[in-house]
C-alpha cells in the first residue's frame, strides 16, 4: 500500500499528483457527499497530508481525526484542536476501511508529534468476527460472504462432500432406479401384441390363442411384481443413504459449531442456530430422499419412454413428444405464480400467529387493562388480511388442477388425432396406438410433480447455504498449525501491553500485569471497565488484538487451546448445570474421576451435605428438569467441578454475586479451599469478597489505574477508595437491595 | 415558558453549543438534537441531549423557536437522521434473501442489502414501509401503493 497504483479500480485519476517522497498510506471510498446524497468520492492519507480530489490538509501534530457513527451513517471529522476542517460521510459498509484510515492517521500524527518513526502497522481485524483481514481486501471475506451472497442452487453440489462415503450405495441405488423404471415400462409394451395379435384377430373372427394370452398376461403380472421388488429395494437403499448423509451433515455442523469461538455465539440467536442444525438438515434430507429421487426417476422414465416410442414409430413419437416441453413450461409458469402466492400466505400466516404469540403470554396485561376487544379486533384484522390473500391465490389455484388435466387431455388428443390418421394410412396398428396412449398418459401425470422440483430445490439450496455458512466459518481462536508443547504450569501469567477491540469499540487499551504463581488477584472496577474481557482473554475465549499473554514464557496463541484450558478452573456467576446427575456434573471436566474424588471435591466445596439431602444423593438428577437446587447450591456444585480438575489457574467471575450474604459466607469458605495454592483471578462487585486478595487491580475504561492491596489502596484515597466508600454507604442505606448489578 | 429560554450557537469545531438562560449561563458543548418520535412525529417532540447523553432541553415543536435556533436544529437533524426515501426499486439480485436491491432514493441511486424479510417493517401509516439494510441504514417507502408497477411487483415478493 505504498503507491498510487494500489488505489481501487477507477480511482487512480481521482487524486492530484503526490509530492516527491510522499507515499499513499490509506484511502477511504466515500459513498455519501456533504448533502448526504449517494455519490462516491475518495479521501486518501499520505505520510504528509490528507487529500481529496480538490483539497488537502497537512498532517500537523495538533490534527485530530474523530470517528462517530449514528443511524447507519459513519462520519470522520478532521479538526486542528480549534476549528473543524473537514467532515466525510459514508454508509457503515465502509466502516472497516474508515477505522483503518483513522488508525493509520493516528500512527502518522503520533509519530509527527513524538518525532519517532511510526510503529509497525497493525493488521486490520474484521469488526464482526475479529479475524485478521487480508491486506488486499477491505472487508472480512468471512462475514461479507454471509451478508451478500444469495443462496444459489449450486450450493447443493457441495453436499457431494457428504455423499462421497456412500458412493457404492448411491451407484447401486441408481442402477436399481434404472431397472425399476425399465420394469414399469414393460406393461404398456405388452399391450401391443395383446391388441394386435389377440383381440383384433378375435374381432375379425379368429379364436383366442390361450397360450399366448397366458404368456402375455403372465408377463404383465411378472413385470409388475418385478417393478415392485426393484422399487422397494431402490427406495430403501436411497432412503438409507440420504438419512446417513443428513446425519453426517448434522453431526459435522454441530462439531464444527462447538469449535467456533464465543464471539460467534455472541452474534447469533440460539433459535436460529437450533433451526439450522435441526430443521434445515432435515429439509435437505427430505429433498434428497424424496424430491430429488422422484425427479430422477421421472426424468429416467421420460428418456426411456422416448427411446421406446421412437423405436416403435419415430413419427408418432415425435408428435407425442413435441407438446410435452410446451405443457411442462406452461405448468411451470402457473406453479411459479402459485409459489409466490404460497410464500405470501406463509408470511400472512406468520402475522396471524404472531398476534396470538403476542397476546396469550401477555393475557394478564390484556385483561388488566381491559383490552380484550382491541386484541380481538387485531386478530380479526390479521385474519381478514389472511382471507384476502387466500382468496386471491385460490382464484389461480382452483384453476391449476383442471388446467393440468386439460393440458394432459389435449396432449392425448393430439396423439389420438395423429394416431388415427396413421392407422387410416396403414402406417401403424391399433396396438401401437394403444401402447402410445398408455405411455403418454403415464408421464403427463408426472409433469405436475416434476414442475415442483424448482421450488423445492430452491428451498433446499437456501437450507444448504445456511449450513455451509456455519461450516465455512473459521474459528477466530484458531489452533496453531504446530502447537508448542505446554511446559508444566506453575501458574504465573504475564500480560503484556494487551489491547482488545470488540467490533469498533476498544475495550482494553494496553494492559500490563505480571501475575505470580499462587497469587490471588482481585479485579475491581465499574461494569464495562474490561474486567470480564481480560478474564476471557486469559481463558483464551478470544484472542488479543495487540500485545500478548504468556504462561511459563509461552504465548497462549502458540499452544493448543484444549491443552491449555485443561489447567483452568472457571466458576461463573450463573453456574450452568447440565442435565444429568450431580456426580456427572461435578465430574464434567474429568469424566473418569473416581467416586472418592467426586466426594472429596464436593466436601471441599461444602456441597457434600446438601447433596446427601437429595433423594438419590450424588445420583439425583439436576439440570433442566431438576430445578430443586438453590442458587448457592448450584454454585457450590460448580465450585466442586472446578476443584476436581485441580487447575493451576482459577478464575472466579462474580462467583458469589448471585446469592444472598449468608450463602455467600458458605461459598466463601468453599472458595478458600479452592484458592489455596493456585493462581486465582477473581472478579467481584462486592469488594468485601476480595479482602483476601494479594493484590487488587483497579480497572477503568480498559486501563489499569491502581494496583495494591486493600490497605494500600484505601490509604491512597483514589479510585478504589471511592468505589469502596460508595459501596459501604449503599450497604448502610439499602441493605435489602441487591448489590450484584 | 420562561424556563425553556435558551440559545444555540455553533462553535468553530462544528459542534452545537447550548446556553440556558437563567441557569448560571452554563454552556454545553456538543449538544445533539434527537427526535423523540422519529417516525410518527418527526417535527415535534425534539430533545437536546448533552454529549454525555443527558437531556438538556425538551422542545415541543420547532415552529415556536426563533429562526436561528430552528435553523441550527434542522441542519443538525438532517445531518444526523439520515433516512433515504425509496422512490423506485430498479432491480433485485434474487428473491431469496440476502438480496441486493438497486434503488432510487431522494438522495440518489444506491444499493441496499436485505438480510431477511423480517427487516421490512410495516409502518402505521397505510402502505408505509421501513427497510433496514444489512449495514444498519434505514430506508423508507412512504406508501408502497404509490410506487410504479415494476417496483410494486418486486416488493410484493418480499411482503
Amino acid at each position: 500500500m505504498t503507491a498510487t497504483d494500489t488505489l481501487p479500480e477507477g480511482w487512480q485519476a481521482a487524486l492530484p499528483p503526490l509530492n516527491a517522497g510522499e507515499s499513499l498510506l490509506a484511502w477511504l471510498e466515500l459513498d455519501l457527499d456533504a448533502k448526504l446524497s449517494f455519490r462516491s468520492s475518495l479521501v486518501a492519507l499520505t505520510n504528509q497530508r490528507i487529500l481529496t480530489a480538490t483539497e488537502s490538509w497537512p498532517l500537523t501534530a495538533t490534527a485530530h481525526l474523530h470517528h462517530v457513527d449514528h443511524a447507519g451513517v459513519g462520519m470522520l471529522e478532521l479538526d486542528d484542536g480549534e476549528r473543524m476542517l473537514a467532515r466525510w460521510r459514508y454508509t457503515l459498509g465502509r466502516n472497516p476501511a474508515a477505522l483503518h484510515f483513522e488508525r493509520e492517521f493516528n500512527r502518522q500524527r503520533d509519530s509527527r508529534a513524538s518525532g519517532l518513526p511510526p510503529p509497525a502497522p497493525v493488521a486490520a481485524a474484521c469488526p464482526i468476527c475479529q479475524l485478521p483481514i487480508p491486506a488486499d481486501e477491505e472487508e472480512c471475506p468471512n462475514c461479507a460472504r454471509e451478508l451478500h451472497t444469495p443462496p444459489s442452487t449450486w450450493v447443493l453440489l457441495r453436499l457431494w462432500r457428504f455423499a462421497q462415503p456412500y458412493k457404492g450405495m448411491l451407484l447401486a441405488g441408481f442402477l436399481l432406479t434404472l431397472a425399476a423404471t425399465a420394469a414399469t415400462l414393460v406393461p404398456p409394451y405388452l399391450t401391443m401384441p395383446l391388441m394386435d395379435e389377440v383381440l383384433i384377430p378375435y374381432q375379425n373372427g379368429k379364436p383366442i390363442d390361450t397360450d399366448k394370452v397366458a404368456w402375455l398376461l403372465g408377463g404383465l403380472l411378472g413385470s409388475a411384481v418385478f417393478a415392485w421388488a426393484l422399487g422397494w429395494a431402490r427406495t430403501y437403499i436411497l432412503a438409507l443413504v440420504s438419512e446417513r448423509i443428513g446425519a453426517d451433515l448434522r453431526t459435522t455442523t454441530y462439531e464444527h459449531l462447538l469449535k467456533l469461538s464465543l464471539e460467534y455465539f455472541g452474534g447469533k440467536r440460539t433459535g436460529d442456530l437450533l433451526a439450522r442444525i435441526g430443521s434445515e438438515t432435515d429439509r435437505i434430507n427430505v429433498f434428497l430422499s424424496l424430491h430429488l429421487l422422484d425427479f430422477a426417476t421421472d426424468v429416467l422414465m421420460i428418456v426411456m419412454t422416448a427411446i421406446i416410442l421412437f423405436s416403435i414409430n419415430p413419427w408418432l413419437a415425435l408428435v407425442t413428444l413435441i407438446p410435452l416441453p410446451i405443457i411442462a413450461w406452461l405448468i411451470h409458469m402457473v406453479r411459479d405464480r402459485l409459489r409466490t402466492g404460497f410464500e405470501q400466505i406463509d408470511r400472512v400466516w406468520a402475522e396471524v400467529t404472531s398476534v396470538l404469540a403476542d397476546t396469550i403470554p401477555g393475557i394478564r396485561v390484556v385483561k388488566a387493562f381491559a383490552q380484550e376487544a382491541r386484541e380481538a379486533h387485531r386478530f380479526r384484522d390479521a385474519n381478514k388480511h389472511n382471507l384476502e390473500v387466500n382468496d386471491r391465490l385460490n382464484r389461480v389455484w382452483s384453476l391449476f388442477t383442471p388446467t393440468v388435466g386439460l393440458l394432459t387431455e389435449i396432449g392425448v388428443l393430439v396423439v389420438w388425432v395423429f394416431g388415427i390418421w396413421l392407422i387410416a394410412h396403414d402406417s401403424i396398428t391399433v396396438g401401437v396406438l394403444t401402447a402410445f396412449l398408455a405411455y403418454i398418459s403415464r408421464f403427463y401425470a408426472r409433469l405436475d410433480a416434476m414442475s415442483r422440483i424448482v421450488s423445492v430445490t430452491q428451498k433446499a439450496a437456501a437450507g444448504a447455504k445456511r449450513i455451509f455458512d456455519i461450516l465455512d466459518h473459521v474459528s477466530s481462536v484458531p489452533d496453531p498449525v504446530k502447537p508448542v508443547a505446554l511446559p508444566p504450569l506453575k501458574g504465573g501469567i504475564q500480560i503484556e501491553n494487551v489491547h482488545f477491540r470488540y467490533g469498533n469499540r476498544a475495550i482494553l487499551r494496553g494492559i500490563d500485569l505480571d501475575i505470580q504463581p499462587g497469587e490471588m488477584i482481585g479485579l475491581v472496577g465499574h461494569s464495562g471497565s474490561g474486567k470480564s474481557t481480560l478474564v476471557n482473554l486469559i481463558c483464551r475465549f478470544y484472542d488479543v488484538s495487540e500485545g500478548g499473554i504468556r504462561v511459563e514464557g509461552v504465548d497462549l496463541r502458540s499452544v493448543a487451546v484444549a491443552d491449555y484450558r485443561k489447567h483452568i478452573g472457571l466458576v461463573l456467576q450463573e453456574p450452568f448445570l447440565f442435565f444429568g446427575t450431580i456426580a456427572e456434573n461435578i465430574a464434567y471436566g474429568k469424566p473418569d474421576a473416581t467416586r472418592a474424588e467426586i466426594v472429596a471435591a464436593a466436601r471441599a466445596a461444602h456441597a457434600h451435605e446438601f447433596i446427601l439431602r437429595q433423594p438419590y444423593g450424588y445420583d439425583s438428577l439436576v439440570g433442566e428438569r431438576g430445578q430443586s437446587l438453590s442458587g448457592g447450591e448450584r454454585q457450590r456444585i460448580s465450585i466442586a467441578r472446578a476443584l476436581l480438575i485441580d487447575p493451576k489457574i482459577l478464575i472466579l467471575d462474580e462467583a458469589t454475586s448471585a446469592v444472598d450474604t449468608e450463602t455467600e459466607f458458605e461459598i466463601q469458605s468453599a472458595l478458600n479451599n479452592l484458592i489455596r495454592g493456585r493462581t486465582t483471578i477473581a472478579i467481584a462487585h462486592r469488594l468485601s469478597t476480595l479482602r483476601r486478595a494479594d493484590r487488587l487491580v483497579v480497572m477503568d475504561r480498559g486501563r489499569i489505574v491502581e494496583i495494591g492491596n486493600h490497605d494500600e489502596l484505601m490509604a491512597r484515597e483514589d479510585h478504589y477508595y471511592r468505589l469502596y466508600m460508595a459501596q459501604s454507604k449503599q450497604l448502610d442505606e439499602l441493605p435489602a437491595l441487591g448489590m450484584s448489578a | 415558558m420562561t424556563s425553556s429560554a435558551f440559545s444555540l450557537t455553533r462553535n468553530p469545531l462544528g459542534q452545537l453549543v447550548l446556553t440556558k438562560v437563567g441557569a448560571g449561563g452554563m454552556a454545553h458543548e456538543g449538544v445533539t438534537p434527537v427526535r423523540a418520535f422519529a417516525l410518527t412525529a418527526p417535527d415535534t417532540s425534539i430533545s437536546l441531549m448533552s454529549a454525555e447523553g443527558k437531556e438538556l432541553q425538551w422542545i415541543d415543536s420547532l415552529d415556536n423557536l426563533p429562526e436561528n435556533e430552528r435553523h441550527l436544529i434542522e441542519e443538525e437533524l438532517t445531518q444526523r437522521e439520515f433516512m433515504p426515501i425509496i422512490s423506485r426499486i430498479l432491480s433485485v439480485s434474487s428473491f431469496a434473501t440476502p438480496s441486493t436491491w438497486q434503488v432510487d432514493t431522494d438522495h440518489g441511486a444506491t444499493a441496499l442489502i436485505l438480510k431477511s424479510e423480517d427487516d421490512i417493517r410495516r409502518l402505521k401509516s397505510p402502505g408505509g414501509l421501513l427497510i433496514a439494510d444489512g449495514n444498519g441504514l434505514h430506508f423508507m417507502i412512504r406508501d408502497r401503493r404509490d410506487l410504479d408497477p415494476h417496483s410494486q411487483r418486486i416488493l410484493k415478493r418480499f411482503l
